[in-house]
């Protein structure tokens, strides 16, 4: 499904040294490395450092896929922009990727107004994205409303992992 | 297409079912007083039960059987849980054969102060169909005040248990009854972040639960149609979030409208013509409706806001919704068409989710406010607003169609567990929770079917 072929020699290749590395870059640069992987990756499962460059994985753990908002606030906070520009980074640096932004609430809202809360979240997030400029026509919306909650919980805390705007990979067009 | 000319959308008498046979009125028998001097005002809050004797109804060979106790139980059962009548233990009855073909015995009624006294029969026939036969007797006035005579099929003798409550129910309180109603909802199974929710119908009492999808697809907010066998709910089937119209009977689906964006928050219009809903475009969620036969999409609110929950006014000349154009959700009401909009509530907190009244004199909403979430109702001006329940969530109210009973769901504090769904009287009193088999939440009430 992706063109993961191109990918795999770099990938290993990529930790070992400084001349190999340099060889790396200028490969990625030339080959696209528009590679999601078919492998699944589990975020907590292993650090960034394991992470292949270009992987999804390297996308989650090495820049962060997801920014978090205030209560009922779709405005994007500092550290939520700071995110974004390390995402827009990465993504400029692997176009080949298209990407969909889930936006979600917290349960502490009424469930059509939640619907909207998320999509008006994912579309701060997009918006920035564009901004910082990354082509509208590699991403897309969508919202969950107060349906997906990563986290189960009852606490101020815990509700703030909830309200939150999920870039996910699709992987590579074309 | 046979209720597009009706001339009024009158909430109380749209579905005929065709499995339903005609009632008749008990020729011979019918009170000629339409004075009851034995009248329940329901208005007030927290009233004493009326006092009313239902020996079981007797079968065909004249004796009590299975068939005739179900459907006396779930009348004397809808009857109780409106918490206007208390059935009268049987066993203090002096008349322990009550004939429900004769004259009953006033005094041996009096004496346990049965203010009312129903009887009745379930007969096999011949061709397969039941018989239902109730009489309502005045006990104090000594007189017959309603009886009537169905037939159906067998399976519908629920439905036939319905019907008999809502008669005694409309003659006793002079209102409406709510009973002969379904209610569809969403059922939740699964832990709460992967949790999967199906469509489900059920009689308005918990009974006879169906499933209208298989789970596979998250759905949400299914609405009845007041003139159909239909629903409208918002379902991610197709990857993007759309409203969708479901017949119940046929199980066949499709979505509605060709919007560019994801659609969501339907409702009928009252006289089932129409989807008023919204549509999301970017940050901003804007109002409109969809003619289901012509398909033409009429925008009805154009503001840079998230505009939602819209419900029609019962005469359909207004539209109540709600809106953070001011900041924090309030509502806000328009006409059925659009135009200006008037912000109606003025309390401290945010409103969301309003459904006009059946009755058209009331609005009930959702509240958040001192990190509670209470179900309450107001008047359409905003004033008059009173709280019917509160606590840690409380969301979504949805009207009986007499505009006296509320369902809603509530969602108790603590990780895993789920949504249940309550019904509340319009008084504030009578709150109690209808089973279900799962976790429940976004009920809808259906109008009554008879």
């Amino acid at each position: 499904m992706f063109a993961q072929q191109v990918l795999r020699p770099l990938t290993r290749i990529f930790p070992v040294g400084g001349a190999v590395k340099i060889l790396a870059v200028l490969l990625l640069g030339l080959a696209v490395a528009g590679c999601a992987g078919g492998d699944k990756y589990d975020v907590n499962a292993s650090g960034g450092a394991n992470a292949k460059p270009g992987s999804a994985q390297d996308f989650a753990v090495n820049v962060g896929d997801r920014v978090f908002f205030e209560t009922d606030s779709t405005d994007l906070t500092a550290r939520a922009k700071s995110t974004l520009d390390l995402q827009a980074q990465w993504l400029a640096r692997y176009p080949n990727y298209n990407f969909v932004i889930e936006g979600h609430a917290d349960e502490r809202g009424t469930r059509e107004y939640n619907i909207a809360l998320g999509a008006r979240r994912a579309s701060a997030a997009r918006a920035y994205l564009i901004a910082r400029g990354i082509n509208a026509g590699r991403m897309s919306t969508i919202s969950y409303g107060k349906e997906r909650p990563v986290a189960v919980c009852n606490d101020i805390s815990c509700w703030s992992q909830n309200r939150r705007a999920v870039t996910t990979l699709k992987g590579a067009s074309g | 297409m046979r209720h597009l000319n009706r001339a009024t959308s009158h909430w109380f008498s749209m579905l005929r079912n065709a499995t339903l046979l005609l009632a008749i009125v008990l020729a011979g028998f019918v009170s000629t007083s339409a004075s009851a001097q034995l009248q329940l005002d329901i208005t007030r809050g927290n009233i004493q039960a009326l006092p009313i004797a239902i020996p079981s109804f007797v079968g065909s060979t004249g004796q009590v059987d299975q068939l005739s106790q179900n459907v006396t139980r779930v009348i004397i059962n809808d009857l109780e849980r409106s918490a206007l009548f208390r059935a009268i233990d049987p066993a203090t009855y002096i008349d322990q054969n009550a004939n429900p073909d004769a004259m009953p015995r006033f005094p041996d009624w009096r004496v346990l102060n049965a203010q009312a006294l129903a009887v009745g029969r379930i007969v096999q026939e011949a061709d397969g169909r039941i018989r239902a036969e109730f009489r309502l007797w005045d006990v104090f006035g000594g007189k017959q005040i309603a009886g009537q005579r169905f037939f159906t099929q067998p399976d519908n003798w629920r439905r036939v248990a319905h019907i008999i409550a809502d008669a005694i129910y409309e003659r006793l309180t002079g209102e409406k009854g709510y009973f002969d109603t379904r209610v569809v909802f969403v059922d939740e199974t699964g832990p709460k972040d992967n949790r999967t929710k199906r469509l489900a119908i059920m009689d308005q009492d918990g009974a006879s639960v169906q499933y209208l999808t298989s789970g596979g697809d998250l759905v949400l907010t299914p609405r009845f149609s007041p003139s159909r066998q239909e629903i409208t709910y918002m379902s991610y089937a197709t990857g993007k979030p759309q409203v969708f119209l479901l017949n119940i009977d046929t199980g066949q689906r499709e979505v509605v409208g060709n919007f560019p964006g994801m659609t969501f928050a339907p409702r009928f219009s009252p006289d089932g013509q129409r989807v008023v809903m919204s549509l999301q475009q970017d940050g901003n969620a804007n109002i409109y409706t969809m003619d289901l036969r012509s398909k033409r999409t009429t925008r009805l609110t154009n503001s840079p806001s998230i505009d939602t929950s819209p419900s029609f006014s019962p005469d359909g000349s207004r539209i109540v919704f709600e809106s953070d154009r001011g900041g924090s959700q309030q509502l806000y009401v328009m006409g059925g068409n659009g135009g200006e909009a008037t912000r109606i509530s003025f309390g401290e907190g945010s409103y969301s989710t309003p459904v006009w009244s059946p009755r058209g004199d009331l609005i009930a909403f959702t509240k958040r406010s001192q990190g509670q979430f209470l179900i309450g109702v107001m008047r359409t001006d905003g004033s008059g607003e009173r709280t019917l329940t509160s606590g840690f969530h409380n969301e979504g109210p949805t009207w009986a169609p007499n505009g006296r009973v509320l369902m809603f769901f509530r969602e108790p504090q603590g990780g895993n567990s789920g949504p249940q769904l309550w019904s509340i009287d319009l008084t504030g009193y009578n709150e109690r929770q209808v089973t279900t088999p799962n976790f429940a939440s976004d009920p809808a009430w259906s109008p009554l079917l008879n």
